[in-house]
Order: structure tokens, then C-alpha cells, then sequence
């Protein structure tokens, strides 16, 4: 029996795929069919000669119904590997967001010089408005979004979490 | 001749004969028509017409089931595929190794809704182990075998090859089976030898142990089965089974406790509720075998054989988990048993034994006998009697039958008993039946049956005489879908909602209609001579055993209820079952 009062915790899975149709489905019906949490997830091919893409998954659960993610993951058959960076760390998480502002005066100018403060990149502009592209841990690029709300915020676009272990260890 | 050019449809039969394949049940249809066209040009491979294509799933499953092969069929596109699904999800509770091969409509029809068009990669994705659609008639050959490989290696299942119809007509080139297997699974077949190490301490140890086997000990093959024998020899231990493991260990062995579970025997779920030591070898702890989990064996230490490593942990906490496939991992325990020369604690043994016997004189299993109306459990003890020296196979449809047939007929052999076991699947007996009268051609089968349930497939009895398989249903029939009755006066006030079966056909002239044998018993004086005639049959048999009517299965854990508060008999006081023990399935 596993106790329902166990902590939850937040996990960053990573995932070897072979690239074949349907392979992103199969990974996203596991976790609808079985009832575990995304929060986020990302993929790309990341070897053409091999076909092979890698899956990030940030989830969230007990340390059993994470055990369980894994080992259901790692069975499917087109699966390489899987690695919980979570435990397995450290690791490095950055995510990509852009973000588009509007509006004029003393607001705009404020949006610019927080944005510099984020280094974020502005990589569209017009007389009434900015599109900035920040690069950072989730928890920044939500700080810098909370911060563009009262600026003129209008549009958010996120990647999701792309991650990698620290240290000379490949996966 | 390893590498040749040939057509899609001839390479499908080209690489199931190159499989070792020789039955394969389907249907034909638009989108598998080439490959019923190479089919008729061959007579290597024998085609099942079945009624249905769930049919074609069951049967084979029941072929597989009895064989220890993986079961094939074809059907085609749309509602060929879609009528597949139940036994698909069947297959992939239970763990049996199918390859099913569904046609498609032309790649560049894909997408447009075409006649007969549906997703079925999509639609089949939750209930098959791993499926494909192959646009490309020269990775076709490399998808089938590898769809054998997967079927078969690690926790078998099912696996969906859909071919749309253009790529059956192509030429494209064929290879052969040898050396394919998918580059990212390799299931682990070998345990861990320090863990297997732990689990003989573990075993060494133990004052109250069990062996509790399921059907990964069947699927894993005859050898598997001889060493759960030679453990339970060696260490003396008691040994209960799921539902699917029965078979494995003899039922005639006095080790042997019966089934466990919701209706297992009191002994079994006693010996459950009171061991320090639970060894699981090749079963999942389902939630029909633990009852309330957080009341489930709650002073045993967990040993857990499974080769599926999601199985370990899943619903309950062990102790020590072993991934392997349990017939390797039976032999290294065996191993180092001998090698440590390592004994049982005899005397703990002895007094566990003791205490056993005092659970087996309750003697769960024991009815109110009559000898004016055919009790359901009375016409199973003589079914098993009259069959015993036949070494017969038993496949069962889903409810009170199939319990009953569980705890009163005694296997002593694997891949003899053939049930819908995760699924539950009414109308899984009678083509599972036919499917292990192909693998088994000389052997008596027989399909026990409810009447509801029967006619859930009742037209795969057209198959069965049309290829002359002398499959005989033995019908409990007590004209209510007798294991929701049980339910609704257990939990729901006795209101009957829907569940007397009306009008229902006379079973008689209904085999007769079919051109096959119909029987009919009402009285338990006659129940032995029609039994002994339904089995020197040469036809397929219906048998019509009208039997009492408000029969209930016992003993039973009711829901939300642990293993130690089962009801015996219908004599005992009603059990008040809890709102959450009413939300249980």
C-alpha cells in the first residue's frame, strides 16, 4: 500500500526516443491513460543518422508514482533510455520564452529597462510595441513575465524545459 | 533466396511462414483483399474463417494460450479493425503474444476519411503492447518480424501491423527473420544474482511463508512451471495461484491451497493475511487478489519475481523486486539453494502446516448438495470427474461459472486453463476454445459457459462446424448474468436492475440451427450420462445445464473487505459493506 499523504515533488525527466510516427503520442497517452502530470515537455530530434529525439518531461508526483513514470516509460518499446535529472543531477534547465509587450510611454520605457536587467534579447520592435526573447531557469522567465503584466504584456510563448547533467558525464 | 522481390501481400505470407506460423484466423475485406489473393495461392498457412473479428482476437488468444506460440490474425480496415479492440486490451491485460494485422486504406487516402478509414495506430495505441503503420513496402518485412519479436519477448502482448492497400499491391524487398529485433527493447530475461541471493536468505528465514504464482509462471513456459515444482518440493512451502497462474503448480499436489483472491479459497487468503513471507513469482498483485490493499498481508515480507519492471511497486510495496523472466530466476534460486545447501525452518514449517490444516477444515468450497435441482458447483465436480483422465482444456466465459470452474475443476498442467482474466471479457470462451481446438486437434476442450455470456460470440459456433472442432459448451445456465444478481442482492438491496436474462433462446435448437449438437440437463440423476455423451461427441456440443437459479459464488472477500473477513456461505449474517468498498469494481 502506498501512502496518499507521501510529499510531491517536481521531477525533470529526460527521455531517448527513437524518432518514428507516433512516438510523442505513445509518451503523451502513457501519461493522460495512466493519470500523471505534465507540466511541461519538449522535444526534438537531436541525432538525424540515429533518428533518435530527446523527450524533457517535468512532472510532478510521489517518489513511487515517479518510480512508476519511469518504469512505464521504459517500457515502451521505442524508448532508449530514460534519466530522471532530478535525481540523477545535478543538471542544468533552461527554458525559452518570448514575450510581446504594448504600449507607449513611461510603461515602455520601464519594459525595456527590465528587460535589459533579465538580458533578454529584444528581437522585434515597433513604435507601440516589443517582442523580447529571454533564455533562463522557469522560475526567471516567470518572474519576468509577473513583471511585464502591469507593462502592457499581451502575448507569452514558452518552450518548455530543455535539460542536461552537469559535468563531463554523457547520457 | 534470402533476399527477394515481391509483392506486400506476398511478403505478409511469406514472413509468417518464415515465423513458424500455421493458423492464422481473419476475415477478408476491401483493404485486405491482396493479401487474401497471396493467400489463396499457398497451402502453408492455414486461414480460420471466423464470424467476427473479436472472434479472430479470442481465438487467437486461445491459441496462443494453449501453444505457448504467438496467436495471428487478419483482418481489415475500419470496423475489421475497430471489432478487434476488446480482444486486443484482452491480450494485453492478460499478457498473451498476438500479432494482428489489420489492412488500411491507401496511403494517399490516409487522412480523407475514405470508406472503411479509421486511425488505427491511434485507436489501438493504449490497448496494444506496440503497433505500426507501414507506408513503405520495403520496411514491411522488418515491421512483421519485429512485431513477432515484441509479442513474444519480455511481457508478451499484443501488437497491431497496419498495412494500408497500396503497399500490399508494391514490389519491395523481403528479409528474412534473422537477427531483427527493435534496437531499443531488450528485455531483461536474467534476475539479479545478489538479489536472488537476498530472496534464498529471505526463503531460508521464513516461520510462515507462501508462494504466491501467477500467470507469468505459464508464460514463461513448461520449464518454468517444473521449477516452481522443484522450489515448492524443496522448501516444502504452501502454494496458491491468480486466476491466470492456475495450471502451473498441480492441483492434486498437497501443497497445493487453491486459488486467492475475491473468491479463492478460505485457506489461501488465511495463509495470505497471516505469512511473514510472500514469494510472487510471475503475478502482479491485481486488486481481485489483494482486497483492500492498505488491510493486505499485512505482516509478510514481499518477494517479487516479474519481468515487466513497471509490475514491481506498482500497487503494493515489496520487499525485494526481482526483473526477470521467473523461469531464469527460478533456476538461479534453485541454484543457489543447493549451492549454500541452505534448509527451511522445519519446525516453524511444521506448526504453520498445523495451523493450514485447521483453515482447510473449514472446507470453504462445500455447498448445499440437492437432488432435485442441478446446483452450478455439483454439475462443475462432475464435469471434472468425468474429464479428469482427458487432460482436457477449459476455457470460461466472465462471472459465476468462471469462479465456480476456477475453484471446482483441479488443473495439473500449464496452458490447460484459458479465462478472461484482467479484461473480464464475456464472450471470450467459445472462440479461445476454438482457437486451442486448432493448436490441439485431439484434445477434448471445452468451454464453460453462462448463458449471457455465450451469447456474446454464439455465431463463432458456425466456425467451429465449419472446420468440424468438436469444442462442446457446457452452459451453467441460471438465466440471470448470475454475477451482477450476486452484486446487486450484496450491495445494492436486491433490486435485479437488468439483469434476468429474458427471452432466451433455446440453447437445443439453437446448436441444432447451427448444424452442431444440443443437449439439455434439468435434473442431477441425468447430469453424468449426457456429460459422458457431450465428451463422445465427434460434433461441437452445446450443453443446456439448467441449474439453480439464485446460486451465489462463496467464498468471497467482499469489496473494501481484507483477506481475513471473507464470507464463507450464504448462511453466515450479511456483511455491511462500506460507501468505499460499494465504489470498488
Amino acid at each position: 500500500m502506498f501512502g496518499t499523504k507521501e510529499p510531491i515533488a517536481r521531477h525533470t525527466i529526460t527521455v531517448l526516443v527513437n524518432n518514428e510516427a507516433g512516438v510523442l503520442a505513445r509518451v503523451i497517452g502513457l501519461f493522460s491513460g495512466r493519470g500523471y502530470n505534465i507540466e511541461s515537455l519538449t522535444v526534438a530530434e537531436i541525432d538525424a543518422s540515429s533518428h533518435t529525439s530527446r523527450i524533457t518531461v517535468v512532472t510532478s508526483g510521489t517518489a513511487h508514482v515517479i518510480d512508476q513514470i519511469k518504469a512505464q516509460l521504459a517500457r515502451l518499446v521505442p524508448v532508449q533510455k530514460v534519466r530522471d535529472l532530478t535525481v540523477d543531477g545535478p543538471a542544468v534547465e533552461r527554458e525559452l520564452a518570448l514575450v510581446k509587450v504594448r504600449g507607449g510611454g513611461d510603461k515602455r520605457v520601464e519594459a525595456l529597462r527590465l528587460s535589459e536587467a533579465f538580458r533578454a534579447h529584444v528581437i522585434d520592435t515597433t513604435h507601440e510595441s516589443f517582442v523580447f526573447e529571454l533564455t533562463g531557469s522557469p522560475e526567471k522567465l516567470d518572474a519576468f513575465v509577473e513583471l511585464m503584466r502591469g507593462l502592457g504584456l499581451v502575448e507569452v510563448a514558452r518552450t518548455g524545459v530543455a535539460a542536461i547533467t552537469r559535468g563531463p558525464a554523457a547520457l | 533466396m534470402a533476399d527477394m522481390d515481391m509483392t506486400g501481400a506476398e511478403m505478409v505470407i511469406r514472413a509468417l511462414v518464415d515465423q513458424g506460423v500455421e493458423v492464422l484466423f481473419g476475415y477478408p475485406g476491401g483493404a485486405v483483399l491482396p493479401i487474401y489473393d497471396a493467400l489463396f495461392n499457398q497451402d502453408k498457412l492455414r486461414h480460420i474463417l471466423v464470424r467476427h473479428e473479436q472472434g479472430a482476437a479470442h481465438a487467437a488468444e486461445g491459441y496462443a494460450r494453449s501453444s505457448g506460440k504467438p496467436g495471428v490474425l487478419l483482418v481489415t480496415s475500419g470496423p475489421g479493425a475497430t471489432n478487434t479492440i476488446t480482444g486486443l486490451t484482452d491480450a494485453l491485460m492478460d499478457s498473451i503474444p498476438l500479432v494482428c494485422l489489420t489492412g488500411q486504406v491507401a496511403t494517399h487516402l490516409i487522412g480523407t476519411d475514405a470508406f472503411q478509414e479509421c486511425d488505427t495506430v491511434g485507436i489501438t495505441r493504449s490497448c496494444t503492447k506496440h503497433n505500426v503503420l507501414v507506408k513503405d513496402v520495403n520496411d514491411l518485412a522488418q515491421a512483421l518480424h519485429e512485431a513477432f519479436y515484441v509479442a513474444t519477448h519480455g511481457r508478451p502482448g499484443p501488437v497491431v501491423v497496419d498495412i494500408p492497400k497500396d503497399v500490399q499491391f508494391q514490389i519491395g524487398r523481403y528479409v528474412g527473420p534473422a537477427n531483427i529485433a527493435p534496437r531499443s527493447y531488450r528485455p531483461q530475461v536474467k534476475g539479479d544474482l545478489g538479489r536472488i541471493q537476498q530472496a534464498a536468505e529471505m526463503i531460508r528465514d521464513a516461520k510462515r511463508p507462501v508462494i504466491y504464482s501467477g500467470g507469468g509462471v505459464i508464460n514463461s513456459g513448461p520449464a518454468a512451471s517444473q521449477l516452481l515444482r522443484d522450489l515448492a518440493r524443496l522448501t516444502g512451502f504452501p502454494v496458491t495461484s491468480t486466476l491466470m497462474g492456475l495450471g502451473a503448480f498441480p492441483a492434486s499436489d498437497s501443497n497445493w491451497l487453491g486459488m486467492l483472491g475475491m473468491h479463492g479459497t478460505y485457506e489461501a487468503n488465511m495463509v495470505m493475511h497471516e505469512a511473514d513471507l510472500i514469494l510472487n513469482i510471475g503475478a502482479r498483485f491485481d486488486d481481485r487478489v489483494t482486497g483492500r490493499l492498505d488491510l493486505f498481508a499485512p505482516h509478510a515480507k514481499k518477494i517479487h519475481i516479474d519481468i515487466d519492471p513497471s509490475s514491481i511497486n506498482k500497487t503494493v510495496r515489496v520487499d525485494l523486486g526481482i526483473v526477470g523472466d521467473v523461469g531464469h530466476v527460478l533456476e538461479d534460486l534453485i541454484k543457489v539453494w543447493k549451492a549454500k545447501q541452505y534448509r527451511t525452518q522445519t519446525k516453524d514449517l511444521e506448526s504453520w502446516w498445523a495451523q493450514i490444516d485447521q483453515w482447510r477444515g473449514r472446507e470453504c468450497l462445500r455447498y448445499r448438495a440437492s437432488d432435485t435441482i442441478i446446483k452450478p458447483q455439483y454439475a462443475l465436480q462432475r464435469l471434472f470427474e468425468l474429464t479428469r483422465d482427458r487432460d482436457a482444456v477449459i476455457t470460461t466465459e466472465v462471472g459465476q461459472h468462471q469462479m465456480w470452474a476456477a475453484q471446482y475443476l483441479g488443473f495439473e498442467k500449464p496452458n490447460r486453463w484459458l479465462t478472461s482474466g484482467g479484461l473480464g471479457t464475456m464472450g471470450y470462451g467459445l472462440p479461445a476454445a476454438i482457437g486451442a481446438q486448432l493448436a490441439h486437434p485431439g484434445k477434448l476442450v471445452i468451454d464453460v459457459a453462462g448463458e449471457a455470456s455465450i451469447l456474446m460470440n454464439i455465431q463463432e459456433l458456425s466456425t467451429a462446424v465449419q472446420y468440424r472442432l468438436p469444442v462442446k459448451v457446457f452452459i451453467l445456465n441460471n438465466q440471470y448474468m448470475g454475477m451482477v444478481r450476486q452484486w446487486q442482492e450484496l450491495l445494492h438491496g436486491g433490486r435485479y436492475s437488468e439483469s434476468y436474462s429474458e427471452a432466451l433462446p433455446d440453447f437445443v435448437k439453437l446448436a441444432e440451427a447451427y448444424h452442431a449438437k444440443g443437449m439439455r440437463a434439468t435434473k442431477p440423476q441425468e447430469l453424468d450420462d449426457m456429460i459422458i455423451e457431450m465428451i463422445s461427441s465427434d460434433q461441437p456440443v452445446i450443453f443446456d445445464c439448467v441449474v439453480d437459479k439464485t446460486e451465489n459464488c462463496f467464498p468471497m472477500i467482499p469489496s473494501g473487505k481484507g483477506h481475513h473477513e471473507m464470507i464463507l456461505g450464504p448462511e453466515e449474517d450479511p456483511v455491511e459493506i462500506s460507501d468505499e468498498g460499494r465504489m470498488m469494481v
